[in-house]
């Protein structure tokens, strides 16, 4: 038995981070009115506060902080748990939010003199929501508690997609729903088999006491596949280019970079973390050859989009496809294996280049949809010389996700292609590359677009607010700069492993 | 062959039996009531496997709310029913392996183990004094477990956020209808006047004997919500606008009282969601009462849906 699980010096930063937006969204409830979107201008830069003091704190005590809630250790009770990747997470929630916020100022504004409207309400509350899902989600360590904190995000998400209210998008988020509670039960029907072998669902110990037996494979498949359909991973896509689509451009922007992330993050920390070296060889190939098909048929899918959000959805599922190679690349994470520290780091980059930056090109887009009144690609005709900053942030953001140097997506991409390499995987490399071929073929397609010959008379544009404009180009800026990060800071990301 | 053990083989050949006639049942209306009697029968199931909160919110949750929302929905899709049709044969063959799968898969599991299961039932017996509280689930619930009770409720203010979300823009903050249930009658009148105190009653004994005994602010609450149902579906009481600030302040008042004894926590006892020593079971008992209110309103809300008709004070 190891010793019991303790409460670390800044571990109460955890418990605020959960329970801070969970505040907003009850007081959301009473204060009518213009009252909800004060209170974003309070809850949103309180909440990166939070975000970044966990950063340092874990940091600075290079180990995980720890909360035991109600002083009860588990395995009767449930403990906070924060390692370099989750408060690495957390910051990226925590960037991606305050710029969703910044943007969506106006979009979901209360006119001041008339009765509480709809979708501000909504908006703000849902926001509140997976913000408070999500840090739940990567500082949970008990695998009912994470149940819990998958349910909050689902619950907060599908509304989200049916904001505007038309039958279509009624009809994604149905959809989206239907694969995201398959998702949830297949989740909860694993973690009871796991309580019900080894009587504790926290992960700590779980590790120390997991065997490889039929019940448990059995227990963490089904967990994995009900997590990969709420990720969207192919074949398990086909709920997502609607749904993220559909959405209002600030939700569409917090669904693609945060949402299927979280359930992401659960398959890693349940194969690295609850039942590390379980993963056989011929598991972690087939998680990565579906991430293989995601990225080719996500990427062909996005080419042949005739819609601007649309083709940011595709490539949405084409960006996921990369995270997957994590499984099998870094497998010897636990070993001290040089080249597997490389592939964790690559694969973590991935998620937060692709966050940031997948961000910025829905914000990008909505704003060129507005100023249009339409998003088909093949009339967006010279719209970047009317929008430059628009442009730019669209541009910088494709640049990432292609993975050009300088940006982060870059560094994720060639680390995670040298560790394909030294792997001796040389098959992964080449889906990589003919990766980055499709995302080059569909971001060059609309950058030509926006660049080209002007269609429509300036006259017809709809004005676009700075502000959301300058929202766009800073989270494009920062997935630029993920690509300065000197690699020594990598080792953050394996505190606390 | 004990009777015991006979009427045990009996309820799960007849769960099985009605299972299957939920499936084969012709519409949709049929399948929901088959549905119902199948919670009930479940509930049966839970208190011979001496689960009896279980069985508590099995008929509650499971059976009860489930089963009106079920219902509501069948309802509504009384019109389209005629001309929906089935699901291709593929895709039913589909599903039909898939679900044998995940059965002969649990089966797998359930009877491999030869030896006894481990689990912390003995654990939380063991800590249970601490709390001074008598029912093990309720310290589970709201001790042991109390970050999980939280955000549970704070998922159910989202799912009705969700349900009022479909809701047109014009009829924000109007009125929920509840005529997709019943029109109302002489025989639901009669009964939303004779059953409301009882159940009031009921609710406030399954609350407060929750600590000690099988019961507690969920299903407290549940039966609170279906009793605001049938004085609302009935036309005794109207359903209130869901702007109604008092409304709003019912919905949230369990989650923030819970809340704010977490956060007291911090000062007054060993941290978040700890009790001060000799007073957790008064607090609890209070959180639960808060509860159970909150989740009443929730619950009753869920069921009559979104607004559907401007208010008219």
């Amino acid at each position: 038995m190891s010793t019991t699980i303790t409460t670390t010096a800044s571990g109460y930063l955890l418990v605020l981070a959960i329970m801070w937006p969970v505040a907003g969204i009850m007081l959301s409830f009473v204060t009518s009115g213009r009252g909800v979107e004060r209170l974003a201008c309070v809850v949103l830069p309180v909440g990166f506060g939070i975000a970044v003091a966990v950063l340092i704190a874990v940091a600075q005590g290079g180990q995980s902080q720890i909360y035991v809630v109600g002083d009860w250790a588990p395995p009767l009770g449930i403990a906070l748990r924060a390692d370099g990747i989750s408060a690495a997470m957390m910051l990226t929630t925590a960037i991606v939010m305050c710029a969703t916020g910044l943007f969506a100022q106006g979009e979901f504004s209360q006119p001041s003199d008339l009765p509480e409207a709809r979708s501000p309400v909504v908006f703000w509350v849902l926001l509140f929501a997976i913000w408070s899902g999500l840090n739940a989600l990567v500082l949970g360590s008990d695998l009912f508690n994470l149940y819990v904190a998958l349910e909050l995000l689902t619950f907060a998400a599908v509304p989200l997609v049916c904001l505007k209210g038309q039958k279509e998008t009624i009809e994604a988020a149905l959809r989206y729903m239907l694969f995201a509670l398959i998702g949830s039960v297949l989740y909860l029907l694993g973690a009871a088999m796991i309580y019900g072998a080894y009587g504790t669902l926290d992960i700590g110990l779980l590790s120390e006491r997991v065997r490889p037996d039929p019940a448990t494979l059995i227990a963490a498949s089904l967990m994995t596949v009900g997590l990969l359909a709420k990720t969207a991973l192919f074949p398990l896509h086909l709920w997502l280019p609607p749904a993220h689509a559909g959405a209002p451009a600030p939700g569409s922007a917090l669904l693609s970079a945060l949402v299927v992330k979280g359930s992401f993050f659960l398959i890693v920390r349940i194969w690295f973390d609850a039942m590390p070296g379980l993963l056989s060889f011929a598991a972690a190939q087939l998680l990565a050859a579906l991430g293989a098909a995601a990225i080719l048929v996500g990427g062909a899918l996005a080419l042949r989009q005739k819609r601007l959000k649309l083709l940011i959805a595709y490539s949405t599922i084409a960006q996921i496809g990369y995270l997957f190679f994590i499984f099998p690349l870094a497998a010897g994470l636990t070993a001290g294996i040089a080249w597997s520290g490389i592939a964790w780091t690559g694969g973590w980059l991935q998620l937060f280049s692709h966050a940031l930056s997948k961000a910025a090109m829905f914000m990008a887009a909505g704003l060129i949809a507005e100023a249009l009144g339409h998003d088909r690609i093949a009339e967006l005709g010279g719209i970047g010389r009317r929008l430059p900053i628009t442009m730019l942030a669209f541009g910088l953001s494709g640049l990432s996700l292609v993975g050009v140097p300088p940006s982060g997506g870059f560094v994720a991409k060639s680390l995670l292609l040298m560790a394909t390499v030294m792997e001796g995987q040389w098959w992964w490399a080449t889906v990589i590359i003919v990766g980055g071929l499709l995302a080059g073929g569909y971001i060059f397609m609309v950058l030509g677009r926006l660049l080209g010959s002007s269609a429509t008379p300036l006259a017809s544009l709809a004005p676009v607010s700075m502000r959301r404009e300058l929202a766009a180009l800073s989270l494009a800026i920062c997935a630029v700069l993920l690509g300065f990060l000197p690699l020594r800071s990598s080792d953050f990301l394996q505190i606390g492993r | 062959m004990t009777i015991p053990f006979a009427f045990d083989i009996g309820t799960a050949m007849l769960l099985i039996a009605v299972g299957g006639w939920m499936m084969v049942a012709q519409g949709t209306m049929v399948a929901v009531i088959i549905f119902v009697v199948y919670g009930l029968l479940m509930a049966i199931a839970w208190v011979r496997l001496s689960a009896v909160d279980v069985a508590l919110t099995e008929a509650a949750i499971g059976s009860g709310i489930t089963g009106m929302l079920l219902l509501s929905a069948a309802a509504r899709l009384r019109q389209t029913e005629v001309t929906s049709t089935l699901p291709s044969f593929p895709i039913r063959l589909l599903s039909g392996v898939l679900c044998a799968a995940i059965t002969s898969g649990l089966a797998v599991v359930v009877l491999l183990p030869a030896d006894v299961a481990p689990t912390l039932a003995p654990m939380a017996m063991a800590n249970l004094p601490e709390t001074g509280l008598g029912n093990p689930v309720a310290g589970v619930l709201f001790a042991f477990r109390a970050l999980d009770t939280l955000l549970e409720k704070v998922v159910l203010l989202l799912a009705l956020l969700g349900v009022w979300s479909l809701a047109p823009d014009r009829l924000w903050g109007g009125v929920p209808a509840l005529d997709s249930y019943a029109p109302p009658n002489d025989i639901l009148v009669f009964f939303a006047q004779v059953l409301p105190p009882f159940g009031i009653v009921f609710a406030i004994y399954m609350t407060w004997t929750g600590a000690s005994n099988p019961g507690g602010a969920f299903q407290g609450g549940t039966v609170l919500a279906v009793m605001w149902l049938l004085v609302m579906m009935a036309g005794v009481v109207r359903a209130p606008p869901i702007s109604c600030l008092r409304l709003r302040w019912l919905l949230v008042a369990g989650p923030v009282l819970f809340l704010m004894v977490g956060l007291a926590g911090f000062a007054l006892a060993a941290g978040f969601l700890a009790y001060p020593a000799g007073y957790a079971k008064p607090l609890i008992v209070v959180v639960e009462i808060g509860l159970a209110l909150s989740i009443g309103a929730t619950l009753g809300l869920l069921a009559a849906g979104p607004p559907e008709r401007n208010h008219q004070p």
